[in-house]
């Protein structure tokens, strides 16, 4: 979708700012949001693709004035409603009213070492081979999705040359709305900045974007 | 409006802020009492995801790795060639790690790691990120001005230096390993990590040299 969160190349957001000696977090609840989003992840009802777009759909003017903890919070109100877990009204009060989904698993204190240092591998075993090799010339597609894709806008109907291929991965656009993982290779595409950019774009830069194998065409 | 942990420091009061962070504090609050109510989660746990972040996992990994990288060349090939099992060898796997990518600054090239649709960090070398790396003036201007947004970071490159800015768009993680400083020829793996910033393994900075 072309939401807030697709920011590359938007303008008018002011300097980065880099703040010196920063502390990992500037609130308590921004602890708490971080454990708690980790900890229901565990529950196995969503997956991260899914959660991506939950916080996609965070209406633009909230999504760009949020903290990124307070985008993450949000969005897992949005996806404990809509799996089950917990309603908004519980939410908004802090009690408890209805008889919750039953999730996969519950994230205990001991577990947690394991599930971090595991991880959750998104790669995958794929018969087919890969389509484009690095070196191949390619063009990627031109599609404006209202559902979630990992093609930001500007790098859309763009030529740029596969670096190298990445292996095959879960294939979001699918992943994020219950369509399964259909996994697919994944290539780096570079682009000049010219190609990007257009008019006056800087001749030292060429950026590269991760692509699915569905993103691109033979050029 | 990025800048809200300032006024957590005293500067520039607004109190817009202010209330924006009480209301996230009560309802943060509310989330956790219902969910632990349910049974569904247990706040121990949450307590210990909030321990490892803040105490075990940071950029003290990806300063071993990239000090090593320096020392060793076997090693420095082999995070070249799959960075993954080579950083998991010095015992750096799991989340935000699970598919990682080494790119090395040589004299001519730069790189630069963003993730301008999300927040896309190798929390497994680097830690949770920071405020900056999620915030829209960072994801919207590396990959048109990344030379605008080194300078923010006292960072000039000449004009000749090609710069490689690299959007994580899938499920790889980027780990840049800056140029080692000259006169570190003596120096043991402890020590050149010491120069090895979270800045420089993004891309934001350059290694230290030596005081």
């Amino acid at each position: 979708m072309n939401g807030p969160h697709d920011l590359g190349g938007q303008m008018g957001f002011g300097p980065v700012a880099p703040e010196s000696n920063e502390p990992y977090f500037h609130a308590d609840w921004e602890r708490r949001a971080l454990g708690l989003t980790l900890s229901c992840g565990a529950f196995g009802a969503w997956t991260i693709d899914e959660s991506r777009h939950a916080r996609e759909n965070i209406p633009p003017a909230c999504y760009l004035s949020a903290s990124y903890y307070e985008i993450w919070t949000r969005a897992l109100e949005v996806l404990l409603e809509r799996h089950g877990f917990a309603t908004s009204a519980e939410i908004a009060s802090g009690t408890n009213q209805i008889e919750p989904a039953v999730p996969k698993r519950i994230l205990k204190a001991e577990m947690v070492a394991g599930v971090l240092s595991k991880g959750g591998p998104c790669d995958r075993p794929l018969e087919t081979r890969p389509v484009f090799a690095a070196g191949d010339r390619v063009r990627t597609k031109n599609f404006n999705p209202e559902t979630h894709t990992r093609l930001p806008r500007y790098a859309r109907a763009k030529t740029g040359v596969v670096e190298a291929v990445q292996g095959a991965f879960v294939f979001p656009d699918d992943n994020a709305h219950g369509k399964g993982e259909n996994p697919q290779w994944v290539y780096t595409v570079v682009f000049d900045a010219a190609e990007i950019w257009g008019e006056g774009a800087d001749p030292t830069l060429t950026v590269s974007i991760d692509a699915w194998e569905s993103y691109l065409e033979r050029f | 409006m990025h800048d809200d942990h300032e006024h957590h420091h005293g500067h520039d009061h607004d109190h817009g802020h202010d209330n924006r962070y009480t209301d996230m504090q009560a309802r943060v609050r509310a989330l956790e009492t219902v969910l632990t109510q349910k049974g569904l989660i247990d706040p121990k746990a949450v307590d210990a995801i909030v321990e490892t972040y803040e105490t075990k996992i940071g950029p003290k990994n990806g300063a071993r790795v990239v000090a090593k990288a320096w020392s060793d060349p076997a090693f420095s090939d082999w995070l070249k060639a799959d960075a993954t099992a080579a950083i998991a060898s010095l015992g750096y796997t799991g989340r935000q790690g699970e598919h990682m990518r080494a790119v090395f600054n040589t004299a001519d090239t730069h790189n630069l790691i963003v993730c301008t649709l999300c927040s896309c960090y190798p929390w497994a070398v680097l830690g949770l990120p920071p405020t900056w790396y999620k915030a829209p003036a960072y994801r919207s201007r590396a990959v048109i001005d990344p030379r605008g947004v080194l300078a923010e970071f006292g960072l000039a490159l000449s004009k000749e230096t090609k710069i490689r800015v690299w959007d994580s768009t899938a499920e790889l993680r980027y780990l840049v390993v800056p140029e080692r400083p000259a006169g570190t020829e003596g120096l043991d793996e402890p020590a050149l990590a010491a120069l090895v910033s979270r800045d420089a393994m993004i891309g934001t900075a350059v290694a230290g040299v030596p005081s």
